[in-house]
């Protein structure tokens, strides 16, 4: 396999070279899916908390839908959005098809059921040990729900990294609404594919390595965190 | 908000009848005991007394209420506190907070109650981290904060050492000397003569019987706990 | 809790930091051709300098291309299907369509050459001659223009592909450079364009089969989504790109790009 030998190689040239390029594309894939993971959060950990302390007809149903949800094919989530922000879509008079904030809409789609439906099963099993104590202190249920989002935090930060990971290596959806438009929507994932799409193995295997290692680095990072903050915190 | 009246109280879960219509009356004053075998319903008693279960039938009635809600003027210590992920002081603000106390009355307050059970060295820390006493002694000040008229008690020490069990006992004292009535459940009949005024002996969802600490173990009214004194007592 | 905030905080600056929202831009439908040929790599800078007008290409095959224009999701259209492009201006989806380039069209196979085909000058011949043979032939199947003309010299040929479906044929329904990356690893037969060829790098044991006969030809024409249809195309930005190309600056700027000694694009623009 002297492939991979070349990608390690093309990967370590990219990083040490420090290629201006690749930097703007990682910026630009961090910013995209750290972007989509926040607003993403921001929606789906109500939303999970919610269903978790929540008593409606439908609750189940809604439940399974989420949890199905998770398997959302990236092409799917990026045609649906393409045609909701295309010109001639409902949305197409905001003109930012083919831009960094259509990347983040379809990313945000498709993260959300991830987070919500893992923080809905974290937060309920949270909520079996916490019900009586917060009822008993008089606790609303939305009171309760954004209570245990703030007890569970060290959990729900390792689903906000599984959404950053979805976000960060799907290439389906950004391929279509961003258009991988040189220095404006290219990131890693459809760099890679471009790269593929040249022939050049090597070089996409490489930007692969360089892809993997970021995410490997910020994981480290929020379990560094979590280490030192559980200690704290118990 | 006393006395308080059962009125042919009833409670089953899945079919299975629980508490099967007890009536009783509760005044303010006396420190009331429910005593029972494993099963009888104690908890299920106290915590349809505190409104954290709906009766299947018959009525909680609040007959000092005069109006205002009842949830307000009573609180509640679990034989297992639950302790939020934050800080001892922390703990006591959540639940004034939520009693609609400002913030600067909810810190003096907090921080006045953790000196009473003696806690203040340990006010800035995580409160996961005390240790069994401690967690329990943090529940009593977080219950008592709110300055309830009632205070209701499951097993509260049945977790603890003997000298933690001692001090909780010296609180229960005190925060009774102060003016809030007790409820409590206890397996433990030494604790019962050391707290009681007067016990309710609750046996398979029925009240047996409900009379003053020295007569119910002088002369029990009923077989059941005559042989529940006897064998409960070393 | 204040250093969550702190964190919180330092995470919307660095979001918030403008990236790439530059204003004057316009969006040009084109072909994963020029594209991954690297033609706009060299292009582009070239006009964004002159005229101060960003150019972002979104590379789609040209049928693609084309229906993302006719949604208005472009300003400008660069493709390479005279027919489908005359079709597109006639519904009045573009206006007029001028050529700019054309390269041309080779033949890719294995090095062992099954077909006995190396070396010839005769496209219909040799595909007469693979159905025969049923060797592995990967095919885009993905309404490209590249596909298109394929097809066409099927036809020519008098072969229907669709026989061999399953078998010899093989339709992988993606863009030239994975058809290419495909024909490699299964020694198939692939039609491609010059550039992509050129600028391919994972051939294997392929190499240049047939080129070199007329009907290879392959045109290039550049048009203006309408404004009348689509109004918010950016008439003067996308104008000023197609003028641009079809200029002698233009033109001298295509036939400057070039792979080691070979030039990829041949301007041929009508003045």
């Amino acid at each position: 396999m002297s492939g991979l030998g070349e990608a390690f190689a093309a990967a370590w040239a990219l990083i040490a070279g420090v290629e201006p390029g690749l930097v703007g594309i990682v910026t630009l894939s961090l910013q995209v899916s750290l972007s989509a993971v926040l607003i993403a959060s921001a929606i789906a950990l109500p939303l999970g908390a919610a269903i978790a302390v929540g008593r409606f007809p439908g609750r189940q149903a809604l439940i399974v839908l989420l949890n199905a949800l998770m398997g959302l094919p990236p092409v799917v989530v990026g045609l649906l959005v393409y045609l909701l922000l295309s010109r001639a879509g409902p949305l197409g008079s905001l003109g930012i098809l083919f831009t960094p904030s259509a990347m983040v809409v379809a990313q945000t789609v498709l993260v959300v059921p991830i987070i919500a439906a893992l923080s809905r099963q974290v937060i309920e099993d949270a909520w079996r040990e916490y019900d009586e104590q917060l009822r008993s202190l008089g606790a609303s249920r939305p009171s309760a729900a954004l209570t245990l989002i703030w007890d569970t935090r060290f959990s729900l930060v390792t689903i906000v990294l599984a959404g950053f990971g979805r976000a960060a290596a799907e290439v389906g959806a950004v391929m279509i609404v961003g258009g991988n438009i040189d220095g404006v929507t290219r990131v890693m994932t459809t760099a890679i594919a471009l790269e593929t799409s040249k022939g050049d193995l090597p070089l996409a295997l490489g930007l692969g390595i360089v892809l993997l290692s970021l995410v490997l680095l910020l994981n480290a990072l929020a379990a560094l965190i979590r280490e030192l903050a559980t200690r704290r915190y118990g | 908000m006393l006395p308080l009246e059962l009125r042919d109280l009833r409670f089953s879960a899945g079919g299975h009848p629980i508490i099967r219509g007890i009536s009783a009356r509760l005044e303010a004053g006396p420190r009331s005991i429910i005593l029972g075998p494993n099963g009888a319903g104690k908890s299920v008693l106290m915590r349809l007394c505190h409104g954290l279960l709906r009766p299947s039938g018959g009525e909680v009635i609040w007959h000092g209420a005069k109006g205002g809600d009842p949830r307000r003027r009573q609180a509640m210590v679990f034989q297992r506190p639950v302790m939020l992920r934050r800080s001892a002081l922390a703990n006591v603000i959540y639940g004034l907070k939520l009693a609609g106390h400002s913030p600067q009355e909810c810190e003096l307050r907090a921080q006045d109650v953790l000196e009473v059970v003696g806690l203040a060295q340990q006010a800035a820390r995580p409160a996961r981290v005390l240790s069994g006493g401690e967690q329990q002694r943090l529940a009593l000040a977080r219950a008592w904060a709110l300055g309830p008229d009632v205070l209701f008690l499951d097993e509260p020490t049945a977790n603890l050492d003997p000298a933690a069990t001692h001090e909780i006992e010296s609180l229960i004292n005190m925060i009774h000397a102060a003016g809030t009535k007790i409820i409590m459940t206890t397996h433990n009949l030494g604790q019962a003569r050391r707290l009681g005024d007067e016990v309710l002996f609750i046996d398979r969802g029925l009240l047996k019987e409900q009379s003053p600490i020295e007569r119910f173990f002088s002369q029990p009214a009923s077989n059941e706990a005559e042989t529940f004194i006897r064998g409960e007592l070393p | 809790m204040n250093r969550f905030r702190r964190v919180l905080l330092c995470l919307a600056l660095m979001l918030a930091a403008p990236g790439v929202f530059a204003q004057n831009f316009i969006t040009v439908a084109s072909t994963t051709s020029t594209e991954q040929s690297g033609l706009f790599k060299h292009l582009l800078p070239v006009f964004e300098k002159k005229a101060g007008i960003q150019v972002r290409v979104v590379a789609l095959g040209t049928g693609q291309a084309l229906d993302m224009a006719r949604r208005g999701d472009a300003d400008v259209v660069f493709v390479h299907d005279p027919a489908a492009e005359e079709k597109f201006v006639a519904e009045g989806f573009g206006l007029r369509r001028q050529e700019v380039m054309y390269n041309d069209f080779v033949l890719v196979g294995p090095k062992s050459d099954p077909a006995k085909i190396l070396g010839s000058r005769d496209i219909v011949d040799a595909y007469k001659k693979i159905a025969a043979a049923g060797v592995p032939f990967a095919s885009r199947g993905d309404k490209s223009g590249t596909h298109a003309a394929e097809l066409r010299l099927w036809k020519t040929a008098g072969v229907d592909p669709q026989t061999g479906k399953g078998g010899w044929y093989r339709e992988t329904g993606s863009g030239m450079g994975p058809t290419l990356n495909t024909a490699s690893a299964m020694n198939a037969y692939a039609f491609t364009d010059r550039g992509t060829w050129l600028s391919f790098k994972n051939r294997g044991d392929l190499v240049i089969s047939v080129e070199g006969d007329q009907r290879l030809f392959n045109q290039y024409g550049v048009m203006l989504v309408n404004p009348a249809k689509h109004p918010h195309v950016k008439r003067e930005q996308g104008q000023a790109f197609v003028d641009w190309l079809v200029s002698p600056e233009g033109q001298a700027t295509i036939a400057a790009y070039k792979i080691g000694a070979d030039q990829l694009f041949f301007p041929n623009a009508k003045r």
